[in-house]
């Protein structure tokens, strides 16, 4: 076993996967690391991906002050890849930061494949979303 | 009496140290020189040529060299036909590759392509210091210690031009009872056996075309599908497409979709227990033959101790985009290795980085960075202020280092009209005010179109401009438009 299925096993948002199907995502879509300050998603530029933090935190920036805060199984770009739009907020990595990146055009095959994980990321946008009607009182 | 040792770079201080002498060492060592960076160039083998002394299995490359070709050899054009010849700053130096070729293929046989490499060491002067092992490293203070077989190199910078040589087995039950690609017997050996190829990129791809003419059947396996829409996107080069086709045609050759979970001993041959990924299922194989091409890994022995993190289930080091590593600052990465730089990765476009026609271009931009920020001073090409327009756009259609790497190396001028080649994903988040970037870029279908990014206060506007039938951005369209913008 790679310490990347390891990772990427003890994430709620891939409990429901067979070992198998994990594996097979830990084969089709690659990892990348951020040192803390760099920029991974970029407000503005097109041909964005979908990251799930594996590892570390990024903060949410929208025109230079900090929104939110992602760590580890959660998980960032999917707006403006299931819309084809730019992202609308810079995601800087605030630690150390390790990712699994599904290229933009594959996240909406990727949700198709893995009907279980569109669920719980379901589940999470309905809390964030939950969060934000509150803020608005 | 002792024999002097008449090598060059014996043990001691340098400014950079680059180790290996494959592809990446040659290029990055040829350009620090021709920028006056002094360096020490090490290499544990006897000879310049790298992992082309011994790969691939089947003696043939994968990129192409096209001996005739639309531009004379020796000329920036001409490096768009010729992917595997390093680059020369001057005539003599470029185009090593394509006189050497019998022109059987139009791409270079493995002996052609190391001797391709050797008359570049040759002709450019490209000293290195062969028989000289690099075994450990430290650091010490801001320094960087590389112990070698002929003693201790101490540098500010190294450059580690290592390939991605080092065999590597996926994790799989039973795997240690199988040879790996390395391995590969001599194709009759294979002859009317099945053989099962664990592995379904360029190498498991090379292994059932060399193999089809022997074996009884060739079965590939692994979790991942091959995607096949896109080229960029593809795991396999399209060289190798015909076992891809004879599968889908039905018959002796199978490319599954399967994640391996045992490989058992059994009677002569060894039984396979797979699990479908695409479509769910257990698969069981018996076959005659195992190979594992699971592919290779940086060969790091003991960076990762200092502080070097990892990508690619640990084969691949984790870097900057000017090929720094992300955790382990002074320590760079130049080669094959240097596809550890994602980039922007644009619609999911990777950077050809683990290809010399991608990685030479690499190699020549992280010198010029290596040199300024040991504080040399490196000029830059001037554009005037009216010829802007038309630079950019000649640089879009015609430059091999921003079609080689798409989206990954842009052309950028400043405002006072300095030109460099450079990494889009390190410009776009720190540009000078007033400087201008363009890049080829590709989107998800296949579409390949100029990207113009022009920074303003701080900030950085995209704006793509449309493709075009044959590629060519330079008519009145996208000069107004590119006028418009800037």
């Amino acid at each position: 076993m790679t310490e990347t299925l390891d990772r990427l096993g003890h994430l709620a948002l891939f409990a429901d996967l067979s070992r198998p199907q994990q594996e097979a995502i830990v084969h089709t879509y690659d990892e990348e690391v951020f040192p803390e300050g760099q920029r991974v998603l970029r407000q503005g530029l097109s041909g964005a991906n979908l990251y799930i933090v594996l590892d570390g935190e990024a903060t949410i920036v929208i025109d230079g002050s900090e929104r939110a805060r992602l760590g580890q199984g959660e998980f960032f770009g999917e707006v403006s890849a299931l819309l084809g739009e730019a992202p609308t907020a810079d995601v800087v990595a605030a630690s150390s930061l390790r990712c699994l990146v599904v290229p933009g055009h594959e996240v909406r095959s990727f949700l198709v494949a893995y009907p279980h994980v569109a669920v719980r990321m379901l589940e999470s946008e309905a809390r964030r979303l939950a969060t934000t009607l509150r803020w608005l009182g | 009496m002792a024999r002097v040792d008449e090598r060059p770079f014996p043990p001691g201080d340098y400014p950079v140290v680059v180790v290996g002498s494959g592809p990446g060492g040659l290029q990055t060592s040829y350009s620090l020189r021709r920028l006056g960076v002094e360096h020490a160039a090490i290499s544990q083998d006897e000879a310049p040529g790298g992992m082309f002394r011994r790969f691939p299995v089947f003696q043939r490359l994968l990129s192409w060299t096209k001996p005739d070709a639309p531009a004379e050899r020796g000329t920036r054009e001409y490096e768009w036909y010729d992917h595997n010849s390093l680059l020369g700053d001057e005539q003599a130096h470029q185009a090593t590759v394509p006189p050497l070729m019998d022109r059987a293929f139009f791409v270079p046989s493995r002996p052609e392509m190391q001797a391709g490499l050797e008359s570049f060491a040759d002709k450019a002067a490209v000293d290195f210091r062969y028989g000289c092992r690099w075994e450990s490293t430290r650091r010490e203070g801001d320094d960087l210690v590389l112990t070698t077989s002929d003693g201790d190199y101490r540098c500010r910078f190294a450059v580690f031009a290592l390939g991605v040589t080092d065999p590597w087995k996926s994790p799989i039950r039973g795997i240690e009872h199988v040879p790996h690609y390395a391995e590969t017997r001599a194709p009759e050996d294979y002859r009317g056996k099945r053989v099962f190829v664990i592995g379904k990129r360029n190498s498991g791809f090379e292994l059932a075309d060399g193999l089809e003419p022997w074996a009884r059947q060739v079965v590939l396996g692994s979790p991942r599908p091959v995607s096949t829409v896109i080229l960029a996107f593809s795991t396999v080069r399209a060289r190798y497409m015909q076992p891809l086709e004879d599968h889908q045609l039905g018959g002796g050759t199978l490319a599954v979709d399967a994640a391996i979970e045992a490989i058992e001993p059994a009677g002569d041959g060894f039984r396979i227990h797979a699990e479908g990924t695409t479509r769910p299922g257990r698969i069981d194989f018996e076959v005659d033959e195992v190979i594992a091409a699971t592919g290779f890994r940086t060969p790091l022995r003991d960076l990762t101790e200092l502080g070097v993190a990892t990508v690619g289930q640990g084969r691949i080091p984790a870097l900057t985009p000017y090929w720094e590593s992300a955790t382990a600052p002074g320590v760079f990465f130049a080669g094959n290795a240097s596809q550890g730089a994602a980039g922007l990765r644009k619609h999911g476009v990777a950077a050809s980085s683990p290809a010399v026609y991608g990685f030479r271009y690499n190699a020549r931009v992280l010198a010029r960075h290596v040199a300024e920020r040991l504080g040399r001073t490196v000029p830059r090409d001037r554009v005037a202020h009216d010829e802007i327009v038309p630079y950019l756009l000649r640089e879009l259609t015609r430059a091999p280092e921003l079609w080689a790497q798409k989206s990954y190396l842009a052309r950028v001028v400043k405002s006072d009209g300095g030109s460099e080649i450079a990494p889009l994903a390190d410009w776009v988040d720190r540009p000078d005010a007033g400087s201008v970037a363009v890049a080829v870029e590709m989107n998800d279908e296949g579409a390949i179109y100029p990207a113009v990014y022009v920074a303003r206060e701080g900030d950085v506007q995209e704006h793509l401009l449309p493709p075009d039938h044959c590629n060519d951005f330079e008519g009145d369209e996208y000069r107004r438009e590119l006028t418009d913008l800037l």
